[in-house]
């Protein structure tokens, strides 16, 4: 006996989320099945839209046939991206036409982004305007992005207000001083030192930033004092390490911390320690684990629940149970190695990419596991990829190619399944990686796929 | 004039290493020129294998002879850098009986400890082994580190007086009056320890020998001389796996062959190769059917291989050389031995020598032919201790068990890093206090990048091939970022980034050739934390072009000043006063926005 739903959405990051909502508020009966955890705690935090367009031809012709041996010969070359943009929307008409941002319009970023927005809450900025942010990241480097965690608001680089980036010695993420000498290359509009400090030295070596977080959440104590006195104490003789332009010694206004700043009470942490620093203290979104990550993973979840979608995770959705004229009736999922139908009327795949497993791939060649959709790639792999480790990487593009709607297409442009939408990273023809755009193509083909599901569903 | 020097010895391999630290500790005064990193030719570009001799103990029982001999030299010298894993020769049902018997006999006429076990007890040993393998020959291969190798005989070769110069290619050979007089270099940066953005020199060293020690390149270098060198460079395939297999060395027990060995190195496993002769050592194609060779060909011993995770590939140029008029056709017949060639004698050209052809494992003993050599040129008379006296890192064994006690190290990173080390752990590991790792793949801590950074200076690479940090599974993508960190303790900011993009872009050219399966997914992982999170690629810091802060996004208190024009409002002004400057610049570009 099937278990049945209108809609079954195949995933759990932030397409799926975005895509099972989207349906809800449809009006369909939404269920989500996710394989495991996302990858969400590997990602920033960061709602990127559209920060750059990256140039799609190399400046130079690229070299011919296999690689060589020559260690310094064949590096490509490539132009500077186009950007950073202050407007995501304004630069989308210049994305090559296979970009789903082309495919599926302006229009469904902006309705996503309101989606987010909405799903999100106070936890996060940048809903004021249609303008990206320059938001300081963990290495050192400024990135545009549309919507950054609350905790994220007192660093951005258009604040011209002095600023003083912690590091910790036992932190081997980042260097302060280097991070501060790469927010000057950058021309960023405020002076800025970088201190080393010693903090997390209390822990034992290698200490994971959630452990961190979490001794900053409950103020153990450290050494007999309270942790955030203790960081406080640790931060406060550098707060006059700022010079200003004439070289003279300035007092800075904000501090960024790496983003292990609490979990559960992290207004509370930052509260705190703004008031014992006297400056705004901020977050420093950083690589896996990342807690802006989890955080946000948690607050989807909240409200995927909110909107009265079932969901469940563990449990894969291994492949096709039945199908019949053009359409799938039921998929099968593997629970605890048993292999159970699901049924529904449409189904959103939100699988991810090549990290989420939402692509495989063998010496042979890339496909999509679940639905064995059709994924354009070159024949031979040694096409997969150019010689500069940033040039416009093709793998970086693989995934399915969706029509106005969302549904894959097959190799000769017809529609693989008429019930079936894709969403997020499994839907290539974006470099989301250069163009800072990952959130956004997820959050676009998201409520886009899961509109459109729902309507399926409805007729 | 610049003064004069005894020897210049040119090349930074296994052999250039080798000799400079003969020559050194014989009491000449030696400077080793290298255009790259140390191990940059050839020498890094192996799969490590400690050779038995049992490769060679049917065609060429001279070679076979020389590798057992230098073989258990290395034990004892350079314990660190060796790791006695002991190999298989194993037949398969098609294997010829009349060659395992052929191999048996040659291995045993060389004194190579040779015992041959049933495929059971192979099996037992090597649990992945295939199921249809019949029997194998045991015998005392090893696996070897050659970064480290190099590194400790240059190391030692310093400490007794030798100077050593990498990133420095010969730019000519000076001849005068007949005679080479020295060479002309042209420091990439310094001279001394390569650091980004430092301006380079040209250098002139004079010297009263030269010895041609760049194997492969030895013709480039001997053009540069006005003499002809035929070396015959071949090139082979070598594909990294993430683990570790097996724990022995597998050799495919028949004559000759490609895709004939699997060499387990620290943590993953090297499997080769192919032999193809190549007109140019920088410039010949690295084909995607080589690396899937590998894979087919070697899981007919280890099934799993087909199946398992590959991190890169890599090739390397063997530097071939046989006399003029052999007339080789096949490259896989041409010798392995190694030739000395007087160019006094051979061109008329005195005061140059040149090495070619040899191996690593016999490296020490072709050192000590050429010192040899070139002490009787100078007419310097005394005797080498190459053989006896232990390499840096390698001089108490037993001493290295107290010092994993006192540094407390019982975790597995500790004690890789004290098998890494050697005895040098006491110097490396001191005074660096917290001690955090920063490569957790290969378990590299702090204290050893510092120790590799004070040698290599600002170039990363140099400083992978001391520590193995991010030869792991990431290649890079989870440390390359923390590597270049420590660089800024001493160094500024855009040599920090210099350096972590050629460590990146370096370590993305060997994933090319394993992009499938898991390592494509690393691959793609990779690229969304350094372009999308680091935003690597599209950072203003390294774009031509300036950025108009005030255009961006700077809050909503910040906004809601500049879109109503007015003064800022109170609450803004109380959270800090952010908003004056900023509203003003908001207001200007970005008013109908």
């Amino acid at each position: 006996m099937a278990i049945d739903s209108d809609v079954l959405v195949v995933g759990g990051g932030l397409a799926a989320v975005a895509a099972a909502v989207a349906a809800a508020r449809e009006g369909a009966d939404v269920r989500l099945v996710s394989h495991k955890s996302s990858t969400l705690r590997q990602a920033s935090g960061l709602i990127d839209a559209l920060g750059y367009v990256p140039a799609t031809e190399p400046a130079t012709p690229l070299r011919e046939g296999p690689p060589t041996a020559g260690r310094e010969l064949d590096r490509d070359e490539w132009p500077d991206p186009e950007g950073p943009l202050s407007d995501p929307f304004e630069g989308i008409e210049r994305l090559p036409d296979s970009h789903p941002y082309r495919i599926v319009g302006a229009d469904a970023l902006r309705e996503g982004l309101a989606l987010f927005d909405d799903l999100a809450g106070d936890a996060y900025r940048g809903g004021h305007t249609d303008r990206n942010a320059l938001v300081p990241t963990f290495g050192g480097s400024v990135k545009p992005t549309a919507r950054y965690p609350a905790s994220a608001e007192a660093g951005l680089a258009s604040d011209p207000r002095p600023t003083l980036i912690v590091g910790f010695r036992s932190l081997t993420e980042y260097d302060a001083r280097a991070f501060a000498g790469r927010l000057e290359a950058a021309g960023v509009p405020f002076d800025v030192a970088g201190a080393e400090v010693e903090f997390a030295e209390a822990f034992r070596a290698d200490t994971k930033v959630t452990r961190v977080a979490k001794a900053l959440d409950h103020d153990e104590e450290i050494e007999g004092t309270p942790a955030r006195e203790a960081l406080a104490r640790a931060v406060a003789p550098h707060l006059h390490d700022a010079e200003d332009e004439a070289g003279g010694v300035e007092r800075v206004d904000r501090v960024g911390f790496p983003a292990f700043l609490g979990d559960d009470r992290g207004d509370e942490v930052r509260a705190e320690l703004a008031d014992r620093l006297g400056a705004d203290v901020f977050e420093i979104p950083m690589g896996p684990p990342s807690l802006p990550g989890l955080r946000l993973e948690d607050r989807l979840y909240d409200a995927l629940a909110d909107a009265g979608v079932r969901f469940e995770t563990g449990n894969p959705v291994v492949g096709i149970d039945a199908a019949a004229d053009g359409r799938i009736e039921t998929v099968s999922v593997d629970r605890k190695g048993r292999e159970t139908p699901y049924g529904a009327d449409a189904f959103v795949l939100a699988t991810g990419g090549l990290v989420g497993k939402g692509l495989d791939s063998d010496r042979e060649g890339v496909r999509e596991p679940v639905f064995d959709l059709h994924v354009d790639q070159p024949a031979d792999r040694y096409d997969w990829f150019v010689d500069d480790a940033f040039g416009d990487q093709p793998y970086a593009r693989f995934g399915v190619r969706p029509d106005e709607r969302c549904r894959p297409l097959d190799a000769d442009g017809g529609v693989q399944y008429e019930n079936v939408f894709a969403a997020g990273g499994v839907v290539g023809g974006a470099d989301v990686a250069r163009e800072k755009s990952a959130s956004g193509v997820s959050l676009a083909t998201g409520v886009t796929a899961g509109r459109e599901a729902a309507t399926e569903a409805n007729e | 004039m610049d003064r004069q020097v005894d020897v210049v010895v040119v090349g930074g391999g296994s052999t250039g290493c080798g000799v400079v630290r003969d020559l050194a500790r014989r009491g000449l005064e030696a400077v080793l020129v290298e255009k790259g990193n140390l191990t940059h030719g050839t020498t890094g570009r192996m799969h490590g294998l400690l050779h038995s001799g049992g490769r060679y103990a049917v065609s060429d029982q001279k070679s076979a002879r020389e590798c057992i001999e230098e073989n258990r030299v290395l034990r004892d010298i350079a314990a660190h850098c060796v790791e006695e894993t002991g190999g298989l020769f194993v037949k398969r049902p098609e294997d010829s009986e009349e060659y395992f018997q052929e191999k048996l006999e040659g291995c045993r006429a060389c004194d190579i400890p040779a015992e041959v076990i049933d495929g059971d007890e192979a099996r037992r040993r090597e649990p992945y082994l295939a199921r249809d393998v019949e029997k194998a020959i045991a015998l005392p291969d090893g696996a070897v580190d050659p970064f480290r190798l190099c590194v400790s005989n240059a190391a030692d070769a310093r400490e007794h007086g030798a100077r050593i110069e990498t990133h420095a290619p010969v730019t000519d050979v000076l001849v005068e009056n007949g005679e080479v007089v020295g060479v002309e270099i042209e420091h990439e940066t310094g001279p001394g320890k390569r650091v980004h953005r430092e301006p380079g020199a040209t250098e002139e060293i004079r010297a009263r020998h030269v010895v041609n020690a760049t194997g492969a390149w030895a013709g480039n270098v001997g053009e540069m001389a006005g003499v002809d060198v035929e070396v015959r460079p071949s090139k082979g395939v070598m594909t990294v796996m993430n683990t570790r297999q097996v724990d022995t060395v597998i050799n495919r027990c028949r004559p000759k062959g490609d895709a004939d060995i699997i060499v387990p190195h620290e943590t993953a496993c090297i499997l080769g190769t192919t032999d193809e002769e190549v007109d140019d050592p920088e410039d010949y194609p690295e084909e995607d059917w080589e690396v899937d060779l590998m894979i087919e060909t070697l899981s007919e011993l280890v099934p799993e291989l087909k199946n398992a995770r590959t991190l890169r590939s890599f090739w390397g140029v063997r530097p071939l050389y046989e006399p003029p008029g052999t007339g080789t056709e096949d490259p896989t017949d041409i010798t392995r031995d190694y030739f000395l060639l007087d160019h006094g004698d051979r061109d008329d050209l005195p005061g140059m020598t040149t090495i070619v052809g040899g191996k690593l494992t016999t490296y020490r003993m072709m050192a000590e032919s050429i010192s040899d050599h070139v002490c009787d040129a100078l007419g310097h008379e005394a005797t080498c201790d190459t053989a006896d006296a232990p390499l840096p890192g390698s001089e108490s064994p037993a001493r290295m068990n107290e010092l994993m006690d006192e540094f407390g190290l019982r975790s597995p990173v500790a004690r890789r890093s004290g098998q890494r080390l050697g005895s040098r752990a006491e110097d490396v590991l001191e005074g660096v206090d917290p001690n955090p790792v920063v490569c957790e793949c290969e378990g590299v801590t702090r204290a050893e990048v510092r120790d590799a950074i004070d040698e290599a200076g600002s170039d990363l690479n140099a400083v992978r091939l001391r520590t193995r940090a991010s030869m792991g599974n990431c290649q890079g993508g989870f440390c390359s970022h923390r590597i270049a960190a420590e660089l800024a303790r001493e160094y500024p900011e855009p040599v920090v980034r210099d350096a972590e993009d050629e460590l990146y872009q370096e370590r993305w050219k060997g994933q090319r050739h394993a992009l499938w399966g898991r390592q494509l997914s690393q691959a793609m992982l990779n690229h969304l934390l350094h372009a999308t999170t680091m935003n690597r690629d599209g950072d203003p810091a390294s774009l031509d072009g300036s950025v108009d802060f005030g255009a961006f996004d700077a809050g909503a208190d910040a906004d809601a000043a500049g879109s109503d024009g007015s003064e800022p409002a109170g609450t803004a002004a109380a959270d800090g006063g952010r908003v004056g400057e900023n509203a003003a610049t908001d207001g200007v570009t970005d008013g109908d926005r």
